[in-house]
């Protein structure tokens, strides 16, 4: 048996190699949201006329560090009428599953060091639109899991509201995708992007698309205005509200995770990814070389991250949140006719063009 | 039925437009006003590194007064403490001995001088009371304090610092609006 296993043709070092990125990401997405909650509170207060957090460290930098601090310091409750196990399970839950979408996206596009050629992108699989879907539609078990085991009316409430929201929203998401997949004919996000590469961003081909993609992305990471299953003044505080300490930290963290990697998502899908701007990636590799080049690819994504997510803080400080009748209203009769819409005249018109029309 | 003033205005209620009911443009606007907000001047000022200029009539915290030789003007007479309509103001005379000319400008003066400050409302009447110029109400406010004693300033808190030894302090005691 241990004969077989070492005589396998097997690349020892591709799972160091993928070890070390999947580390690298994790922490990397962890740092983003940790300075997302900075930047939250920085942008909130800048638009409302504040300064924000500036006492710790250089224009408050250090605040995030502070508040990790002071969750872990907390005392952890656990109420003694909930479910024991399924409240512990449902923050790290939620985490995962937050987690866990990262794996499919391209990052840039490769590096070629120590004579290896190494791909920043963990698993390029070939449904990977497929598999983000299935990842974010478990999300909503973190908010129905904690919800429930709270054993509070006003959490298992907020965690049916937050139920409801996401399955409506992604079936909108999901339709306004298939339109997206009519012109790549891939699923796979590497072959997304490097279409975009040569081509024009999917963005100018379905701005429709994007839209409804975009506000769905809203209602999937429980943002204002869609987030109704956190509403305080109705509800307390929703499906977190029993919980404290760490726990509850990694709720909150959670839900920038979330933001982070659906940023990720909707650069990769319809910004044209790690794509840089105004440049022709190919004859530029070729020229300053593969590494420059991949470096510039991930600081170009991760510039149009931060647009997004300096997007989604500012509809955050502008729009109220929905009333849960409005909620619904337009999801299912505004956004999935519409998104039903786009898809059917792309369909026509990627037929059309199929059968040599030139428009 | 007649309006009651010129201003009223009848509230419109026909059904919205198919522009308003588009939502996106509304929202856009409010955007574009939120982002306008990121450039305006903030009115908020740091704090304790910087504070707001006082207005020259500001009454805050009493201040005992010197001479410029140094010496305490107050004689203990105890107009402030009739003038003082909140009962603030509790003072003990003593009589100054020989040698302590240096100390006290006349032959009376306080030994125990103390203000209440939870029950001064910082009117200035004993500012005004004062024919001696001893008491002056600076521009500094009472800072926190953890107990209702804490509050009752003695003559260690309200003397002003010896204009001859510690000019500075002295100057930055005096603010404003202390008479010279």
């Amino acid at each position: 048996m241990y004969q077989t296993l070492l005589s396998i043709n097997f690349d020892w070092l591709l799972l160091i190699e993928k070890a070390v990125l999947i580390s690298i990401i994790i922490s990397v997405s962890l740092l983003v949201a940790m300075y997302e909650t900075w930047g939250e509170r920085k942008v909130a207060a800048i638009m409302q006329d504040r300064r924000g957090p500036n006492r710790a460290g250089p224009g408050g930098l250090f605040q995030p560090l502070a508040d990790g601090l002071k969750l872990f310091a907390k005392e952890e409750i656990i109420p003694t009428s909930s479910n024991r196990l399924l409240f512990v399970l449902g923050p790290g839950l939620a985490m995962l599953t937050a987690m866990m979408t990262s794996a499919v996206v391209p990052w840039g596009s490769h590096f070629d060091l120590f004579g290896r050629h190494i791909s920043l992108q963990i698993a390029d699989v070939n449904i990977g639109i497929l598999y983000i879907f299935g990842v974010v539609s478990m999300g909503v078990y973190g908010i129905m899991i904690g919800g429930w085991a709270s054993n509070n009316k006003f959490s298992l409430l907020a965690a049916i509201r937050g139920a409801s929201q996401i399955i409506s929203y992604e079936l909108a998401m999901g339709i306004s995708i298939i339109a997206l997949l009519m012109i790549t004919g891939s699923l796979s996000l590497k072959t997304i992007v490097e279409q975009q590469q040569t081509g024009h961003y999917y963005v100018l081909l379905q701005p429709l698309g994007f839209l409804i993609f975009l506000i769905c992305a809203f209602a999937e990471c429980n943002r204002t205005p869609f987030d109704l299953s956190e509403a305080e003044n109705e509800l307390n505080f929703g499906y977190h509200q029993e919980y404290s300490s760490m726990k509850l930290g990694f709720y909150l963290f959670a839900e920038y995770v979330n933001m982070f990697i659906s940023s990720a998502v909707m650069a990769t899908l319809y910004w044209g990814g790690y794509d840089v701007p105004f440049v022709n990636d190919a004859t530029f590799g070729q020229a300053h070389g593969q590494n420059l080049l991949a470096t510039l690819q991930v600081v170009s994504l991760f510039g149009k991250i931060v647009c997004f997510i300096f997007f989604f803080m500012w509809v955050r400080w502008t729009i109220p949140r929905f009333r849960y009748d409005q909620l619904m209203k337009l999801g299912w009769k505004i956004l999935i006719p519409l998104a039903l819409f786009n898809m059917l005249v792309t369909g026509f018109l990627v037929l059309l063009k199929q059968n040599h029309w030139h428009f | 039925m007649e309006p009651l003033t010129s201003r009223a205005k009848a509230v419109e209620r026909k059904p919205m437009t198919m522009w308003e009911r588009m939502y996106l443009p509304a929202i856009a606007k409010g955007m574009s006003i939120t982002f306008s907000h990121m450039f305006k001047k903030k009115p908020t000022v740091n704090y304790p590194e910087k504070t707001r200029p006082f207005s020259p009539v500001f009454r805050g915290l009493h201040v005992l007064n010197r001479d410029e030789q140094g010496r305490e003007r107050c004689t203990a007479c105890g107009l402030c403490a009739v003038a003082c309509p909140a009962e603030a103001i509790t003072m003990e005379g003593a009589e100054r001995l020989p040698g302590e000319e240096n100390l006290y400008r006349e032959e009376k003066y306080a030994a125990k001088y103390e203000i209440n400050m939870l029950r001064c409302i910082f009117c200035g009447l004993c500012e005004e009371a004062c024919p001696k110029d001893a008491i002056y109400l600076s521009e500094t406010f009472a800072p926190a304090n953890y107990t209702r004693k804490g509050f009752i300033y003695g003559k260690e808190e309200l003397l002003i610092p010896n204009p001859v030894t510690e000019p500075e302090e002295f100057a930055k005691a005096q603010g404003g609006r202390v008479k010279h």
